[in-house]
């Protein structure tokens, strides 16, 4: 399996979906190898056994031979983000003067890969591509696995090594990341992959469509699997006493900051619920590349006082976060699944979902808006503040909907796209 | 000397406005007009008018001998009157036959029997002397909402003057001999109680939208056998048909073939010899009750408990109708003809039904999630609706 994130290296859901389905997949007996762009081999204590494309041990001829037969793929020299916005890692990101950026230094060949979303994407996608065909030349496994289209390069090298079938996982679309002002170059690298594989596997319908209608693929070889969520094992009942709800009521926005996740359609939601009820608080946490804008549109709507920014959080300071919440709002313009409602309706916080999201197709006992209808949104947030019978009924539905949304049914239909594509595959 | 009787309901619930929080206090316009107007003309052309026509038809074509009871409710009438009067006009020329019954309910198809007994009877007048204004007739069979039966609401309805009371259920109770028998309720002395076909409806139901759709209808001959057998091996005395007007209705028009399957039924059932379609009043005078029915509010097969899961079992629903039946004594305070039109218009049953979360995921996978989206925003509707006419009632 490619990847570009595995907790604790990730950034968001991609990270969160890999763990979770893998995990499922391992519990089933089959076991994972799970290359990412940059571990502490230090650090392996995970269910899959994690390589870490950094520094893996390269000989001349995986160098010599990057003959992807993919006329889509170049070097550009522009400021790819995939998932805009997330540079704190740039501080880590350690570059060489090598131009091919191998480093010899203690007598072996290997790159120096971050596995961050920055500047130089583009090369570290490329440079993970040529250390897949490396990993394929030295594991033995039956099939490959790829997540979004970082991974497109290494999975049709490590195919093109192996024969084996790949399989490629769509969890975000660029037209999702960036509606129309899309990266040319990441299309072309989404739509070739997606040509190429032996099979495509979407997050959800809503993203299906997607591919059928924007990128030309035949809906017959494109097979859905929902995502799922799990509870962490350190709960965060823990939580309950100490910081629980309190008599201020808190909202919740939990995700980048970015054109995708809708984030100023929340702050004019919450302007208008500040009206009627000014004793709300309204909570954004992340961070991304529209973070000050907002800051800035939250003074100028002088919602300051109520509105706060926390910034990036990640483990349990995400936990804690939801429970201190009293509703989660997912504003997303276009969310292919959306793991976080899955999560925040674990911590027993009711969602407001966009309609434009994967996960309104499975989540039946919660809110769901148009992501442009603040009116209504607004309405919803009040709804829920201010009638506790509509909280007290849809929390008891989610909480028996979300039992049934689980990482071991994802994992089933995946094995069984499996069996069909190695089925199709013939005997190799 | 067996029978059928046919009894269609007429109900359609008044469609609300979308109304938001923020409309709270700006407006008090609950009734979406345009909405209602829209949909009933559909209905008036597609269903309500053709199978008028269709009945009076058959009425005049048997010389009286086929005979249909309406339990129109008075939401309808309220929409009928308001922008299709020429419906109730066609509901008029068919009582003018003398072969049509109309039931008694109370008046908005409300569930006012659970929260406040004045309130009950007083919709149950006024339904009352609805139908005496508009056809002329004084209506002697009770109905509640939903066929919900009780020995309670069997006593209101005999005090009340009714002979008889129409409801679904008996099944396991001590005297049940099935559905096609006259019972007497545990407490009274005259009032008669008829029981619902439920699977001879259902069957007639499926039918007229299955039927249609693939073409291949059942002859009528077939469904007049099932119901003489019916009768013949329950030794039964009348099987009541209780069918939703609308759902058939759209059916009984002539381009679905579904017209001639009525009058077929109609033809087939007046050629047996002594068999006679009949009204549930003539059913109440004509029969001497076989058992007498104790229905405690738990008896099975009336439990009225699980009747009302789907309008009143969960927090939404009670929280909704809790709010709505303590606006009571400030609307009766008011004195004022229209707070009470509106506080009963929004008793209806079905904003409760569209609030039900039982099973919601399984409609939304047959594309029937309801007028609302969601039985939340159903309840967020409905309560902004009646957080403004509280503030009204309160200014």
């Amino acid at each position: 399996m490619f990847g570009w994130e595995f907790p604790p290296y990730m950034s968001g859901g991609l990270g969160t979906a890999c763990s979770g389905l893998t995990g499922a997949l391992t519990g089933f007996g089959h076991p994972v190898l799970f290359v990412i762009p940059h571990c502490d081999p230090a650090e392996e204590a995970s269910h899959v056994s994690l390589i870490s494309a950094s520094g893996f041990p390269l000989l001349e001829t995986d160098l010599a031979c990057p003959a992807l037969k993919n006329p889509d793929v170049r070097t550009v020299d522009s400021l790819l983000m995939p998932y805009t916005g997330d540079h704190r890692y740039r501080e880590r990101l350690k570059r060489r003067n090598d131009p091919e950026g191998t480093g010899t230094s203690s007598g072996t060949l290997s790159f120096d890969l971050s596995g961050n979303y920055g500047p130089d994407l583009m090369q570290e996608v490329r440079r993970f591509g040529m250390v897949a065909g490396a990993v394929a030349r030295r594991h033995s496994f039956d099939i490959i696995h790829a997540h979004d289209w970082m991974t497109v390069h290494a999975g049709l090298y490590a195919r093109e090594i192996s024969g084996k079938p790949l399989i490629l996982h769509i969890h975000s679309l660029e037209f999702d990341r960036s509606g129309n002002r899309i990266d040319p170059a990441i299309y072309d690298m989404e739509r070739h992959g997606m040509r190429a594989a032996d099979h495509v596997i979407a997050v959800s319908q809503y993203t299906k469509e997607m591919i059928v209608e924007h990128y030309g693929i035949d809906r017959r070889k494109i097979s859905v699997v929902y995502n799922a969520a799990t509870r962490h094992p350190d709960s965060i009942t823990r939580f309950d006493q100490s910081s629980g709800r309190g008599e201020i009521k808190t909202v919740l926005f939990l995700g980048r900051i970015t054109f995708q996740k809708g984030p100023e359609y929340f702050i004019e939601a919450a302007a208008r619920v500040l009206k009627v009820f000014p004793e709300v608080r309204f909570i954004m946490a992340g961070s991304g590349d529209l973070m000050n804008l907002m800051i800035e549109r939250v003074a100028e709507l002088g919602i300051g006082q109520n509105f706060h920014f926390t910034g990036f959080l990640r483990g349990s300071d995400v936990e804690r976060i939801f429970a201190r919440s009293d509703l989660y709002v997912m504003p997303s313009v276009s969310e292919p699944f959306g793991i976080a409602p899955l999560e925040a309706l674990l911590c027993d916080v009711p969602v407001i979902i966009s309609k434009q999201s994967g996960v309104s197709e499975i989540l039946h006992h919660a809110l769901k808006v148009n992501f442009w209808d603040i009116d209504e949104m607004a309405d919803n947030m009040i709804a829920v503040l201010k009638y506790p019978a509509l909280v007290k009924e849809m929390m008891l539905r989610a909480s028996e909907e979300i039992k049934r949304i689980r990482w071991q049914n994802s994992a089933a239909r995946v094995i069984g796209i499996y069996r069909r594509v190695l089925a199709a595959a013939g005997p190799t | 000397m067996p029978g059928i009787c046919l009894c269609f309901q007429v109900h359609r619930p008044v469609i609300l406005k979308r109304y938001t929080f923020f409309d709270i206090g700006r407006h008090h316009l609950y009734e979406d007009q345009e909405a209602n107007r829209r949909i009933l003309n559909q209905l008036a052309d597609s269903c309500y008018l053709p199978a008028n026509r269709l009945l009076l038809r058959l009425m005049e074509k048997s010389e009286g001998r086929f005979r249909v009871a309406f339990a129109l409710s008075g939401a309808m009438i309220h929409l009928c009157e308001k922008y299709r009067q020429d419906i109730m006009e066609g509901f008029r020329r068919l009582a003018d036959t003398g072969c049509v019954e109309f039931l008694n309910e109370a008046d908005p198809h409300s569930l006012a029997f659970l929260f406040s007994p004045r309130e009950f009877r007083e919709q149950i007048e006024a339904h009352k002397k609805k139908i005496q204004e508009l056809f002329g007739q004084n209506p002697t069979t009770f109905h509640c909402t939903d066929l919900i039966y009780s020995n309670e609401l069997a006593g209101v309805a005999e005090e009340m003057g009714h002979s008889a009371f129409l409801a679904e259920g008996g099944q396991g109770l001590p005297g049940f001999q099935g559905p096609d028998f006259v019972y007497q309720p545990a407490d009274c002395a005259r009032l008669k109680l008829l029981l619902r076909n439920y699977h001879l409806s259902a069957d007639i139901r499926l039918h007229f939208s299955d039927g249609s759709r693939n073409g291949h209808p059942f002859p009528a001959g077939w469904f007049a056998e099932r119901i003489l057998h019916s009768l013949e091996n329950s030794g039964g005395q009348v099987v009541n048909l209780f069918l939703d007007y609308e759902t058939s209705g759209k059916y009984l028009t002539p381009d679905r073939g579904n017209s001639e399957f009525l009058q077929a039924l109609s033809a087939e059932m007046l050629g047996q010899p002594d068999f006679h379609f009949q009204l549930p009043a003539e059913i109440a005078q004509r029969y001497d009750p076989q058992a007498r029915l104790d229905v405690t509010d738990s008896a099975s097969g009336f439990d009225i408990h699980r009747n009302l899961t789907t309008v009143a079992g969960n927090a939404m629903q009670q929280d909704a109708l809790r709010a709505l039946y303590d606006l009571e004594e400030a609307v009766r305070k008011r004195k004022d003809a229209d707070c009470l039109a509106i506080w009963r218009m929004l008793q209806t049953s079905d904003y409760f039904n569209y609030m039900c979360t039982e099973g919601f995921a399984d409609r939304v996978r047959r594309h029937d999630s309801g007028p609302y989206g969601s039985p939340y925003e159903s309840y967020i509707n409905y309560m902004n609706i009646l957080e403004d006419f509280s503030r009204t009632l309160q200014s």
